[in-house]
């Protein structure tokens, strides 16, 4: 029960945080920035996921950026494509009668007849279910960097079908994609007038996900994770099926990634085919690792600030340099998360002591 | 009622023959050793009997149903738990948190109701909780649950490494050389708490070297000898079993059952 | 040209693509044998090669630029291996790939800021873009010849080396066994480094003699690091030469892929052939079965 006040307190903490950004850059007339950073908290439900499977679980992925295409793409296609044929079917009427299809008016201001949002997420929902587990199965066999290449492969098939695709925009991405009313009154859309609906949206959906990773994390199937990254064949002698839940973690974490995809594609209006690049995908992984790998909130703040000023442009043309540096520099200095040494190296500085070395520990 | 048989395994590795034509019974309730000199087939046989290995030839079966070539998580799920001969303890959590993975298999939360805390996981957590609690206490460590597990004694990580085994609930417990680099002190305590253990209803098969261990506690001895079955039974006959001397025992052994 | 004379085409110009895979392949399997790492950054050392070649003949004759562009870049190599990877020693080889990957992209950016985004291409080493050599009916290009000579050169060179020479036994005795090896006297250190600058130099052979074929820009050193990668493990990592077979049949399947669907989907055989080999036979053709521990339990 102390539990349940010590959130709640954090819940206000939390509320209060997000009135304070969205008033002061009222204040500071830059409100244009919260889309950026509206788009920067979908990146950052990705690396949430990442963090869950590679920070507790073990297991590297070098392809979620697939997943986020995957998703936002499926979406894209089902809402700006003309499905007038299918309409015009039984099933078709069906379907417009249940308001799965509808009626809207397509880029040109032609009347086309696509899928309602709602039918792309749960479209893309079930398509990224199915590729998840029939990569994962046999990939998460593997180990470590034999995992790494796997899903390295895998992204990079997805990143060349979308390039190479006239009917997924090519090198142009879809463009046109309709607004997404997730209640009466939420909707989920770039325009200027949703914006700062739209921020909070995708903050508390954010704060939403985190809360239930902690949760996931803290419970008996975050301690079987742990006990397989740090032991497999022991976890497996306890009783745990470590295949099977490797699978669903990697599975939740593809199905997250997917549903930022989504989102993000609705806020933005279109997709673009380097979502699914190795660049995206490695800047996933090195936020993951400069959060602190198995740190939820270290990679929620950490990814949040560094896309937002990516997006803003402080980075220039060095965009993707900066993440090849952080990269490198977070796994090779502190592997396990920047947090631990830095609180190691206070303790000891308040101490004068000479700071203790935890034993080196990475994935298998 | 045989709680396991083992009928006829065999098991290589290249051109090497680690274990071969090996047969024998665990009967419920009892202690039951096998020894031999190193590089006999122990561990290979445990790596068998869990999962972790495939048997070459041969049958493998527990409580009735045949076992052989199942996933080890499902073995231990049908009640058969082990420890190992370095003790395999999850570094990165603590003492208490090493011994809750031991009852992952006696609960049932999932994803959905850990990730969304509903009431029934509460409750189940902290019976977990205080299950592992239990079972730390039994080994006497209750004092080190919060201590990391990296930070303990080699002693402490294989008394912790039991409880973890314990808090399974097996029905069959494997122990791989549970008195190796223990003091004389630490192996009494350790003999005290295999029959202790024996009492709750857990039948125990270990692999030890320790022969005075052996010979105090086991009900029946299995020794093996180049991964073939050299003799068995239960002490009394293993130490007069002249072949047994002759290979294993030796003059070293005179010694020490008159010591 | 009829049926016959088009799929030798195709063969051939797989084989050319696939003698350079075969190159990079090569370069992973010498750096993994010695250091255990799969250096990413493969790719780069073959755009760096070009690149630098591009710059450096503007200013000394093709052949002096192609050797500089390799004693450079050869140099570069053991720098990396000397000033970054050395310090990287207790990190598992899973971090260290993540490196590698993170160091390919920084290579890249830098690239990208020395020379910028334009496409450069070495001259034809002989002839021409429009000459062409009649084969069997079908036309092959000089600089073709010149990349499949060169190849073939290096590798039958590198396959003496690592039989006959005391260097080459050494580097193989290195990868089988590093403590034996340190113990009958064999330098570790420089082992490692002789590895990497041998790699390196090698990639940089190989994005000189291509550069005229398919040019040579900022961003070719990815893909042409996973088809390298592709090519290795389908030859079986640690083995050098299998790399050879491993890089001509991906080149080859890539070529005829062409048949199957459109050539905009044409890197996806090489990914798909990763896929593949991970999943059904992760040794590869010529490794020795599940022996490296590829798989869990």
């Amino acid at each position: 029960m102390r539990d349940t006040r010590h959130q709640l307190v954090w819940l206000l903490g939390i509320a209060g945080a997000l009135l304070v950004v969205r008033y002061s850059l009222r204040a500071l007339d830059m409100e244009y920035c919260l889309t950026q950073l509206t788009m920067a908290l979908y990146y950052s439900m990705v690396v949430l996921g990442l963090c869950l499977v590679m920070g507790y679980c073990g297991q590297v992925s070098l392809g979620h950026g697939a997943f986020f295409a995957i998703g936002g793409y499926t979406t894209a296609v089902l809402t700006t494509a003309h499905f007038d044929r299918l309409a015009r079917s039984p099933i078709g009427g069906w379907l417009q009668d249940l308001h799965v299809l509808v009626a809207r008016q397509d880029a040109f201001g032609h009347p086309a007849i696509s899928f309602n949002p709602w039918a792309g997420f749960m479209a893309a929902m079930g398509l990224t279910a199915v590729i998840a587990l029939l990569i994962g199965y046999p990939a998460l066999r593997l180990k470590g960097h034999y995992l790494a290449m796997a899903t390295l492969g895998f992204g990079l098939i997805v990143n060349k079908l979308v390039l190479g695709t006239a009917a997924l925009g090519a090198a142009d991405g879809i463009n046109g994609v309709p607004r997404w009313t997730l209640l009466p009154g939420l909707i989920v859309s770039g325009r200027s007038e949703h914006r700062v609906a739209n921020f909070y949206i995708a903050a508390v959906l954010l704060l939403v996900v985190l809360w239930l990773l902690r949760n996931l994390v803290r419970s008996r199937i975050g301690r079987a994770l742990l006990a397989i990254h740090d032991r497999e064949t022991a976890a497996n002698a306890m009783g745990i099926n470590t295949a099977g839940l490797k699978l669903k973690t990697f599975l939740l974490s593809a199905l997250l990634a997917a549903s930022a995809g989504v989102l993000f594609t609705h806020y933005t209006g279109g997709i673009g085919p380097s979502e699914s690049g190795v660049m995206k995908s490695v800047r996933y992984l090195a936020l993951t690792a400069a959060g602190g790998m198995a740190n939820l909130w270290g990679a929620c703040v950490v990814s949040t600030l560094l896309n937002y000023l990516s997006l803003r442009g402080l980075f220039g043309t060095f965009d993707h340099a900066v993440f090849g540096v952080l990269l490198i520099v977070m796994i090779s200095v502190a592997p396990e998360g920047p947090l631990r040494p830095i609180g190691v190296w206070l303790r000891a500085q308040l101490l004068r002591c000479k700071p203790e070395r935890r034993p080196s520990h990475g994935p298998a | 009622m045989d709680l396991l048989n083992v009928s006829n395994v065999r098991r290589c590795f290249g051109g090497l023959v680690a274990i071969d034509k090996v047969t024998f019974k665990v009967a419920a309730g009892r202690i039951q050793a096998v020894i031999g000199p190193n590089g006999a087939g122990k561990t290979t046989l445990f790596n068998l009997i869990s999962g972790l290995l495939l048997p070459d030839e041969g049958v493998i079966s527990f409580k009735g149903k045949a076992i052989t070539g199942l996933k080890p998580w499902r073995i231990a799920r049908a009640g058969l738990s082990r420890t190992f001969q370095n003790p395999s303890l999850f570094m990165q959590m603590s003492a208490l948190e090493n011994v809750m993975v031991g009852r992952h298999l006696r609960s049932q939360s999932g994803f959905w109701r850990s990730a969304f805390r509903l009431a029934g996981q509460r409750q189940e957590e902290s019976a977990i909780r205080q299950a592992a609690e239990a079972q730390l206490a039994f080994v006497g460590l209750e004092s080190v649950a919060d201590a990391p597990a990296a930070s303990l004694a080699f002693g402490q990580r294989r008394m912790v490494e039991l409880a973890r085994a314990l808090a399974t609930e097996p029905e069959l417990l494997l122990l791989d050389e549970p008195a190796s680099g223990l003091n004389t002190g630490d192996k009494i305590a350790l003999a005290r708490l295999i029959l202790k253990i024996r009492e709750r209803g857990v039948t125990i098969l270990l692999v030890e070297h320790d022969m005075n261990l052996v010979m105090g506690i086991s009900d029946e001895i299995l020794v093996l000898h180049n991964g073939v079955p050299l003799a068995e039974g239960p002490p009394a006959a293993i130490q007069n079993n002249p072949e047994v001397i002759k290979v294993y025992l030796g003059g070293d052994f005179q010694h020490a059952a008159s010591g | 040209m009829d049926e016959a004379s088009l799929l030798l085409q195709y063969l051939l110009s797989g084989i050319t693509k696939g003698s350079i895979y075969a190159v990079v392949a090569i370069g992973f399997n010498l750096i993994y044998s010695a250091t255990g790492v799969l250096n990413f950054a493969q790719g780069e050392f073959v755009m760096l090669g070009g690149m630098v070649a591009v710059s450096l003949a503007r200013l000394v004759p093709l052949p002096v630029a192609v050797f500089g562009a390799v004693v450079i870049v050869a140099v570069l190599g053991c720098l990396l291996e000397l000033l970054f990877f050395r310090r990287l020693r207790r990190h598992t080889v899973l971090h260290l790939i993540i490196i590698t990957i993170g160091l390919s992209i920084v290579i890249q950016e830098v690239a990208l800021h020395v020379w910028d985004e334009k496409v450069r291409a070495l001259p034809y080493f002989t002839g021409n873009e429009i000459s062409s050599i009649r084969f069997l009916g079908a036309a092959i290009s000089p600089q073709a010849v010149w990349v499949l000579g060169t190849v073939g050169v290096v590798v039958v060179a590198l396959h003496a080396f690592l039989k006959y020479s005391l260097a080459g036994k050494a580097m193989r005795a290195c990868s089988s066994n590093p403590e034996a090896a340190m113990l009958a006297g064999i330098n570790i250190p420089v082992m490692r480094n002789l590895s990497f600058g041998l790699s390196a130099g090698l990639g940089a052979l190989a994005g000189c003699v291509i550069s005229p074929i398919t040019s040579t820009h900022y961003e070719m050193g990815a893909p042409l690091a996973i088809k390298g990668f592709a090519a290795a493990i389908l030859g079986g990592l640690g083995n050098p030469m299998a790399a050879v077979a491993g890089g001509l049949s991906v080149g080859t399947v890539e070529a005829f892929s062409v048949m199957l669907w459109p050539a905009a989907y044409n890197d996806v055989a090489a990914f798909g052939i990763i896929l593949l080999v991970l999943f059904f036979r992760p040794e590869g053709l010529f490794g020795r079965r599940a022996g490296q521990g590829v798989r869990e339990h």
